[in-house]
């Protein structure tokens, strides 16, 4: 099964492993028929998706969760909302096909809202987005340092980079990143320094929210319930 | 009454595990301040993932918020990276459930269970913007109360504190909220006037309205300043557990935390009568819960919760009666439900136990703990914890033969008349256990954790001379000599802090301008390995023309007046005093709930008794039974119980 949900308001602050531990402390409140890993400590059979940072919202995270009995997916959402924290509302579950792909794995593209600062804390003007923005597609190269393995490494970001917009959230300009995670992702802290190069106003987060994640399949882009939802055989009948 | 939140939230980018400040566990209440409440901020003055579990503080945060004139709300001390963005901010320290100042409070209230922690309170206060030392408080500022095992010996806090809570706090937190509401309604006038009003409370000890004369070094008379005020606090105690079945919300935090699990409190009190356990002296008699009310709780909390973990906590849960009956119900109830865990966290030290530990611990049989507490059987008679070595062997080869691998044991070192074989007796038991292990998988370990002993006030060892320092450390040295390639290793606690510890739990009001003067040089966290600094005490001792060794090593007599006289926790200084005898004599005391009374004092004078569902012994054979005394049959353990995170760092 898979479940949708966002994470909005204070509980940003919690990592992704305490949102995994509310989850499996949910489904028990909820009595969910889980199944359990072999071994000593059998743990429920839960995978996330790619990790949300400390801080981030989000509107669209998922997760896949094994049970040994089918559920109602319909319902699942309103019976998981209260009994998850605060501002993790549960926003939709679909039964899963039988052998369908780890959900890290399958993630292909995600978006992010980014209202930003510079770096005297204040807001950054519309025109100064418009203007870094263009210089990072403009780009061929966007160069980034990484610790790798303890190791200093340099990667370059522009492959990951689909595309850049300006949105507004209310009066304030906001920049709308959608990016690509395969072979390797970016993330908006790094976009933004890339992007910082072509203004130098000390460009930095200041509220960043994902938006959306998207599987990309036979060159179609799916929402990931939809991407690999059961398909019930339907009866036909001969009338 | 202004919400913070808009100010913490910035700051909340720049620091390591932002969540400790954000409240919202499940079981959290966002309470409606209103004029005519009394509003309490309650304190867990260390972080938050020490603080969060602590039931009592989430005790007294139910029954404060079930009360149509109180409101009360949680608060633990920020760590130091969002301490040093606070200030630079001039964020002042805050509630975790609505974030308002603490300041705006009625009443701030520390739980303290610990002496080093004791420089967090002034930190926390000053933090707030509250004066520090409570003669400096005026009627504007909140009242600064103490309660927790530290109250009873108020002494070396009580320049920074309005009254202390000897005691149970169950009921006299009520008691206190109609004080303090009355004196709100008339005006909050002049801070005397409400403080002579909580001194007439019982257990209730408001430090000035005591003056204490000194003779040189030694204490001549503590005396009330007022006719109205009471020469002696007595402490409070709550006589039907069963009347108090709270925390019935337990707190689900959003992080990790120590004891992360659902908590369900069997018992309180002990009567073992281990001579250097405060807790079991102070909070006698025995008051178990009844056993159906014990199963609800569990089940209710589960239910609610969705830990799937539970802990009967204790200070000796193997003493509960029917405990066998009890575990093997909860563990059939939980089965088909998703492997639910079922820890107790204090057990004894004989295959009984171990049999009730393979009965809980079907899965996840890792590790199983034991307090042996004393390398020989010698010491074991002194400090009254009577485990003869066969017990040990005979728990152990139970544990190892039963799918255990690791063992851990807790022992003290620095107790009285310990000689060196006592303590490289740790070692040969330590050994012994390995070899044991080995019989049964290569695997087998064995830890030994060591700590240097603290004597406590209103314990019989309260007049020993706690080892130097150095003595500790000496004794470790022996002990990690003896261990080398021995399959067994060794955990200690720094001997440095535990004297420092010692100033503090023995100490008189002398000793508040050491703590302050520790507190002004930057030493918070003193429980914290990496914040803590020996020479920042020795200064600050220095610096008031104290002698360390006077207060630590110092053995007392019989005739000092020592600085928790004044309170009392209900054993008659006759009997502590008869018991320490005991002690040097090598002698053992058997548990008076299966044996005639010793006339201890808390029962008879407090017109209490022990409650307790059966009058017989535990199965598997108990100190105090009269099998035990002599060969040691029953013994007590600390057990097993999966040890979620390692955050305390010593």
């Amino acid at each position: 099964m898979r479940i949708r949900f966002a994470k909005h308001g204070k509980v940003r602050f919690i990592s992704h492993r305490d949102v995994a531990r509310a989850f499996e402390r949910a489904f028990r409140i909820e009595t969910l028929p889980l199944a359990f890993t072999e071994g000593f400590s059998p743990r429920p059979k839960v995978s996330f998706g790619l990790a949300l940072s400390v801080g981030h919202e989000s509107d669209a995270e998922y997760l896949d969760v094994e049970l040994t009995d089918p559920v109602d997916t319909d319902e699942l959402p309103s019976r998981l909302t209260p009994v998850l924290p605060e501002g993790i509302p549960a926003t939709g579950a679909v039964r899963l096909a039988e052998r369908a792909p780890a959900l890290q794995e399958s993630i292909t593209e995600v978006q992010y809202r980014v209202a930003t600062v510079d770096g005297c804390g204040r807001p950054v003007p519309e025109h100064v987005l418009v203007a870094a923005a263009s210089g990072a597609l403009a780009a061929g190269e966007l160069a980034v340092s990484r610790v790798r393995k303890g190791k200093m490494s340099v990667d370059d970001l522009r492959p990951a980079l689909r595309s850049i917009e300006i949105g507004h959230d209310g009066d304030a300009p906001v920049l709308e990143l959608t990016l690509l995670t395969q072979p390797r992702g970016a993330r908006p802290r790094e976009v933004l320094d890339a992007l910082d190069s072509f203004v130098g106003v000390g460009l930095s987060e200041h509220r960043v929210t994902r938006t959306s994640q998207w599987i990309e399949r036979g060159g179609a882009r799916l929402e990931p319930l939809a991407a690999d939802a059961f398909a019930p055989v339907l009866e036909t009948s001969a009338s | 009454m202004s919400n913070l939140w808009p100010r913490v939230e910035p700051l909340l980018a720049r620091v390591e595990k932002p969540a400790r400040y954000i409240g919202m566990e499940r079981g959290s209440l966002r309470p409606e301040h209103r004029p005519s409440s009394t509003s309490w901020l309650l304190v867990y003055p260390d972080t938050y993932e020490i603080g969060l579990p602590n039931q009592g503080l989430q005790i007294l945060y139910e029954i404060l918020n079930e009360r149509d004139d109180a409101v009360a709300e949680r608060a633990y001390a920020p760590w130091v990276d969002m301490n040093a963005e606070m200030r630079a901010a001039s964020v002042p320290f805050f509630s975790v459930d609505t974030h308002h100042a603490a300041s705006d409070f009625d009443v701030l209230a520390f739980g303290l269970a610990a002496e080093l922690v004791y420089t967090n309170v002034l930190e926390c206060l000053d933090l707030a913007g509250v004066p520090v030392r409570a003669e400096q408080r005026r009627p504007e500022h909140p009242l600064v109360i103490v309660g927790g095992h530290c109250a009873f010996n108020p002494e070396p806090m009580a320049d920074f504190v309005d009254a202390f809570v000897i005691g149970d706090g169950e009921e006299v937190v009520g008691e206190i909220t109609e004080v303090v509401g009355a004196w709100k309604r008339s005006g909050r006038t002049a801070r005397e006037g409400v403080l002579r009003e909580l001194a007439s409370i019982p257990g209730v000890y408001v430090p000035s309205m005591y003056e204490v004369d000194y003779d040189g070094p030694f204490i001549a008379e503590v005396r009330s300043r007022f006719p109205d005020v009471p020469e002696r606090v007595d402490k409070r105690t709550v006589s039907d557990l069963g009347a108090w079945p709270y925390p019935k919300n337990q707190l689900v935090p959003l992080i990790e935390v120590v004891h992360d699990r659902l908590n369900v409190e069997v018992f309180r009190g002990c009567t073992r009568g281990c001579r250097f356990c405060q807790a079991g002296m102070i909070t006698r008699p025995v008051r178990e819960r009844p056993a159906d009310q014990v199963r609800t709780m569990v089940r209710d909390g589960l239910r609610r919760t969705g830990y799937d973990e539970v802990a009967l906590t204790s200070l000796s849960t193997a003493d509960f009666s029917g405990i066998d009956g009890l575990v093997a119900g909860l563990v059939n109830e939980q089965e088909g439900c998703g492997n639910v865990g079922l820890s107790l966290p204090s057990l004894r030290v004989d295959a009984f136990t171990v049999g009730i530990a393979s009965e809980i611990q079907k899965v996840r049989r890792t590790g199983l703990t034991f307090a042996p507490e004393g390398g020989s059987w010698r010491i074991r008679q002194v400090i009254n914890k009577l485990i003869t070595d066969d017990d040990l062997y005979a728990a152990v080869e139970g544990a190892y033969s039963q799918g255990w691998q690791r063992v851990k044991l807790y022992f003290l070192i620095g107790v009285p008349t310990e000689m060196d074989e006592d303590t490289l007796g740790i070692s040969h038991l330590a050994r012994e256990v390995v070899k044991i292990g080995r019989k049964y998988t290569k695997k087998a370990s064995c830890t030994a954790s060591v700590g240097g002993f603290v004597p406590k006030a209103h314990t019989p060892f309260q007049w020993f001379g706690q080892n130097s320092a150095p003595e500790l450390q000496r004794k470790v040295g022996l002990l990690r000599d003896d261990l080398r390639r021995s399959g067994a290793t060794i955990r200690w606690h720094d001997p440095e802090a535990t004297y420092a510890e010692g100033i503090a739990s023995r100490g008189d009001r002398r000793i508040g301008r050491v703590i302050e003067r520790v507190w002004r040089a930057g030493g918070t966290f003193q429980e914290w390995s990496e914040r803590f600094q020996l020479d920042r005490w020795l200064d600050a001792m220095a610096a008031e023309g104290l002698d360390p060794d006077w207060y630590v090593t110092r053995h007392r007599t019989d005739d000092e007046i020592l600085p928790w006289d004044h309170i009392a926790a209900g054993l008659h200084r006759d009997f502590l005093w008869d018991d320490w005898q005991e002690a040097l004599r090598e002698h053992g005391l058997p548990d008076c709930r299966w044996t005639p009374c010793y006339d201890c004092g808390v029962c008879t004078d407090y017109a209490l008794e022990h409650v307790v569902a059966s009058a017989v012994p535990p199965a598997g054979g108990s100190q105090g039974t009269g099998q035990g005394l002599g060969f040691g049959r029953e013994a007590t353990v600390s057990a097993p119980v999966s040890v979620p995170v390692e955050l305390t760092s010593r």
